[in-house]
């Protein structure tokens, strides 16, 4: 295998650090800086690569994020399951082979590579390095703005002003470096979003990635252009490469792509000659497609290359990679022995970011492309190449060379697509690039159709006889290089997706082997299990404690809110449905909150602590929206009222006491309190101390069973829970989760707000109309409570369901199982268990006039056979309310 | 991401906000008198212009307030945010 590395030369190269890797189970040498595709390269290795879908043979022929052949896995030292050779950094013991299509991903843990996310805010942004870009980085940083550049390169400083040059220039990075510029090389914008919000994937060596997110000022594109391809018949043959990648891995990596070539443009006779990057291959002829237009451009050449101008039909063949072109004009046909075709079918401006934020194109009929028409956002600038400025050479607009047969003609590398797969599209009758684009998939491969995007267009043009400005390419959104949902992740995986939230007594629950579950972000302990016990033995034993003897929950995330102010009794009045302004100071009343269509949103207790003072409890899940929702009706409805409310969800520690013996419990406890039922009463509330901590005592039950809340101060929650452990235990008390909490709450028909109900229940459907004043005063949903909907006869109401097997939360509920399908559904099972207290299987559900059926059987057909259950009340247990005074 | 301009905070991004629909439709004073069909008129049906729009946004993960905009829905370009009770620009 014949180097084809020069022993001088290759501005990305470090050539006193060679690098080993392996690529498809060879070893092989490159370079510091080298790409994986620039290093196979060097070694003649530019096949090995398989289209996707009809395995034919392909290679390296790009030099960047628009490959369409070279695609790889990388399975050391990190893994990659797909991506460009031309977009992997070279880094020692690297492992790689060919993959087509799309990727795989191991079921084993892999090595990936290690993500980080930064910030910034700037003047200016400056995405590309080419042409003009740097000077006015320079110029901007100079002024004192905050800037930053980005590029693609390896380097940054390239020769702003050339096609063929990517030398550094060392002397401009000090400069731009001194001026506080931030240079972020190895970089590609991943998308551009509305008010010059960028995205960019900074490729840091050896293994990690850098997600910049970047809001600017005034954004810069200076992109440049990429050449396009030309279809032609064997075009998808290794060796046939774009003209910019020939002369980058020359000037970047001393890489000479072919020993002898030929070059095929549409740009008129481009004179290889004068091009130092392409003095070492030896060229045999040019091509030149199209109507000739830049002959006297030509500069008088040291070798003579014979000029084929427009040429019948080109041919590339070889046996799995380019051996030979074989061209056929008027005099005739001629063979030439080649290993590398240079493709030039035009420059496209890289202008997908311009498009993205919807900025217009219009087409250069010069240049053949389509390039910005200045429509853009205002703090976007596109210059130099991508502008499309007369750096561009002019080109002819053929698209695809003449052939006999149109299925050589490959237009889409990935996806495996013809100019005769176009034809096909539009011979069945569409004429939409964006049609034909759905049709083929051409585009939609993992290359994003860099190559193929605007010469498919333009191939549709042609064959449908319109002007090559007819349809440009089609739509451009981000991500505009590949990005692993990794990358985008950064640093929030795992327990840092989202945060976790634990109340102050956790720790005495994780030592005391709780079993967690999520609600909300919050972790609460739902069952605490002892030798050996499974979830459904811990729960009734849990749940016996409770109406037998005493339990212990810790309640402390639900959602606590004081609302204070001259007005807060009136404001209370218009946010629930029953009267919060009649309460007394050290009561408590039970509250609905509806939506303004009149359906539940929440529900909770006041307790009025004085005059202008009330505490506020919400549902686990919903204590921000509450907050949330009281905010803005005061802020956007009620400026007048003279309210305040503050968050104290994790100010106060809820400790909650329930059962029979919790009066002796509490009372061990070291409290102040008249704990009398004369003194204390249900449904309200006392200030003191217990177990010498200042605490709020508030006898509320969502057990039906006599219970204390005990409200202290956060920090010192794992002291009186502790306190009511130790005092708790002659008396039997039980630590409990929240499981036995949901079934003691079903055994007594306690709704849980997003649970048994679903934003479509009105506190009727609840049976629970009582909790609705009627008093004419207004309340948010009270309208909506006279809607036609919402007083329809017919709605799914509450019901109990009794039943001899356990049946599944969700289930539907029909009549009569009549075992054909559909049957007319009349209601759903909204909350299912065992229930210790009754030793039988209780449900709630949502039944279509629910309460007018009691008695009667229903059935709840299921795969594994229906089971039947009698409508019941869905109060359980102690149906008459003795208990909770103990 | 939008840059939106918080009367308040000043320019911050569009994460910060949550939006909240179209502005300037005032809670009804008498909603006994009104129809079912005026009631569900006020409850779901919202313009959908496409041009300027205004609408309220609140800065709810910043300082908590509500605030009014106008938003050309085209170009996603705020043409002016402006405080509660004052007056829309023209």
């Amino acid at each position: 295998m014949t180097s084809r590395r020069l022993p001088d030369g290759g501005s990305w190269i470090d050539r006193s650090k060679p690098i080993s890797f392996r690529f498809n189970g060879v070893e092989y040498e490159g370079f510091e800086g080298d790409t994986l595709a620039s290093a196979l390269l060097a070694k003649g290795v530019i096949g090995g690569f398989r289209s996707p879908i009809l395995g034919r043979p392909r290679g390296i022929m790009t030099a960047g994020p628009e490959e369409p052949n070279a695609f790889v896995e990388v399975s050391e030292p990190w893994f990659d399951p797909i991506v460009a050779a031309t977009m992997v950094e070279l880094v020692d013991g690297l492992v790689a082979e060919p993959r087509a299509g799309v990727g795989r991903l191991p079921a084993a843990e892999v090595p990936t590579r290690r993500r980080e996310h930064r910030h910034r805010h700037v003047e200016t942004l400056v995405i590309g390095a080419a042409d003009e870009a740097l000077e006015i980085a320079l110029q901007s940083a100079e002024r004192g703005d905050r800037v930053i550049v980005a590029d693609a390169g390896r380097y940054l400083a390239m020769d702003p002003h050339a096609f063929d040059k990517w030398d550094r220039d060392p002397e401009f990075e000090a400069l731009l470096s001194s001026a506080a510029a931030i240079l972020v090389p190895r970089s590609t914008a991943v998308g551009l979003y509305d008010d010059g919000y960028a995205i960019l994937i900074e490729r840091l060596a050896p293994m990690s990635d850098r997600l910049w997110h970047v809001r600017a000022d005034r954004v810069v594109l200076a992109t440049g252009a990429t050449a396009r391809p030309v279809a032609f018949t064997g075009s998808d043959l290794p060796g046939v490469m774009l003209t910019d990648a020939v002369l980058g891995y020359r000037s970047r990596f001393a890489v000479v792509s072919g020993q002898r070539g030929v070059m095929l443009t549409t740009c008129g006779a481009w004179d290889v000659n004068s091009m130092p990057w392409m003095a070492e291959i030896d060229f045999q002829s040019i091509i030149s497609i199209g109507p000739e237009f830049r002959e006297s451009q030509i500069e008088p050449s040291s070798r003579s290359i014979e000029v084929i101008h427009n040429p019948k039909s080109v041919r590339a063949v070889g046996n799995g990679k380019l051996q030979e072109v074989i061209v056929i004009d008027d005099h005739g046909e001629r063979s030439f022995e080649v290993d590398v075709l240079c493709m030039l079918g035009g420059w496209n401006p890289n202008i997908a970011l311009w498009r993205m934020v919807g900025g217009g194109t219009r087409y250069d009929p010069w240049r053949a492309c389509f390039v910005p028409d200045g429509s853009g956002p205002p703090w976007l600038e596109v210059i130099g190449k991508a502008s499309g400025d007369n750096r561009l050479p002019e080109t002819t607009h053929v698209a695809f060379v003449p052939a006999h047969d149109y299925s050589e003609l490959f237009v889409d590398f990935q996806r495996d697509q013809t100019v005769a797969d176009i034809r096909a599209a539009l011979d069945a009758g569409l004429t939409s690039v964006e049609h034909v684009k759905r049709a083929t998939y051409i585009g939609t491969a993992i290359d994003q159709g860099r190559t193929s995007g605007v010469l498919a267009a333009a191939i549709v043009n042609q064959l449908l006889g319109a002007g090559p400005d007819a349809q440009g390419p089609t739509s451009a959104r981000p991500p505009a290089v590949p990005v692993s949902y990794t990358t985008i992740a950064g640093p929030d995986r795992g327990d840092l997706l989202d945060p976790i939230r634990r109340t102050r007594i956790h720790a005495w629950h994780e030592e005391h082997g709780a079993v967690f579950e999520d609600v909300g972000q919050w972790k609460r302990a739902r069952y605490f299990p002892r030798d050996g016990e499974d979830m459904d033995a811990a729960v009734a034993r849990e749940c016996l404690a409770v109406r037998n003897a005493a339990g212990v929950l810790d309640a402390s995330t639900l959602g606590k809110i004081e609302v204070v102010g001259s007005d807060a009794a009136a404001f209370l009045d218009r946010m629930y449905t029953n009267r919060m302004s009649t309460l007394a100071v050290g009561s408590i009343r039970y509250g609905f909150m509806l939506g303004l269509d009149g359906m539940v949103v929440d529900d909770g207790v006041a307790m009025r602590l004085s005059e202008d003072r009330f505490f506020v409890t919400t549902t686990t899940g919903n204590a921000a929206m509450v907050l949330d929702r009281f905010e803005e009706w005061l802020q956007t409805e009620w400026p007048e009222l003279r309210v305040y409310c503050t968050s104290v969800t994790e100010q106060w520690a809820d400790v909650a006491i329930a059962g029979p013996k919790a009066r002796e419990v509490l009372a061990t406890l070291d409290t102040d309190l008249d704990l009398s039922t004369d003194a204390f009463p249900f449904m309200t509330f006392r200030d003191g101390t217990v177990a010498g901590i200042p605490a709020r005592v508030a006898r509320v039950s969502f057990t039906g069973e006599l219970s204390y809340e005990v409200l202290v101060d956060g920090r010192r929650a794992q002291e009186l829970w502790a306190a009511a452990i130790s005092a708790g235990e002659p008396f039997g008390l039980t630590p409990y989760g929240t499981e036995a909490m949901h079934v003691l709450r079903a055994e007594k028909g306690f709704v849980i707000v997003g649970q048994d109900t679903d934003g479509t229940v009105t506190p009727d459907d609840l049976g629970m109309g009582w909790i609705v004043r009627k008093d004419g005063s207004d309340f948010i949903g009270r309208r909506s409570l006279r809607r036609v909907d919402t007083g329809r006869i017919g709605r799914k109401q509450l019901v109990g369901l009794r039943s001899d097997e356990l049946l599944p939360e969700g289930a539907q509920l029909v009549e009569e199982d009549t075992g054909r399908i559909p049957m007319p559904m009349i209601g759903h099972v909204t909350s299912s268990y065992r229930s210790p207290a009754l030793d039988r299987p209780i449900a709630l559900a949502m039944v279509e006039r629910g309460p007018d059926r009691n008695g009667q059987t229903i059935h709840a057909p299921l795969p594994s056979g229906t089971i039947a259950a009698e409508i019941v009340s869905p109060v359980f247990y102690d149906p008459e309310g003795t208990r909770h005074d103990g | 991401m939008l840059l939106v301009r918080c009367p308040w905070c000043g320019p911050r991004d569009e994460i910060e906000f949550r939006y909240g629909g179209q502005a300037h439709i005032a809670y009804p004073d008498d909603l006994d008198g009104l129809s079912d069909e005026e009631w569900a008129d006020f409850l779901f049906m919202r313009d959908n212009p496409r041009g300027p729009f205004r609408e309220r946004w609140y800065h709810v993960h910043g300082c908590r307030r509500w605030f009014n905009a106008v938003r050309d829905t085209s170009t996603h370009r705020f043409i002016a945010t402006y405080r509660l009770g004052e007056e829309p620009p023209a």
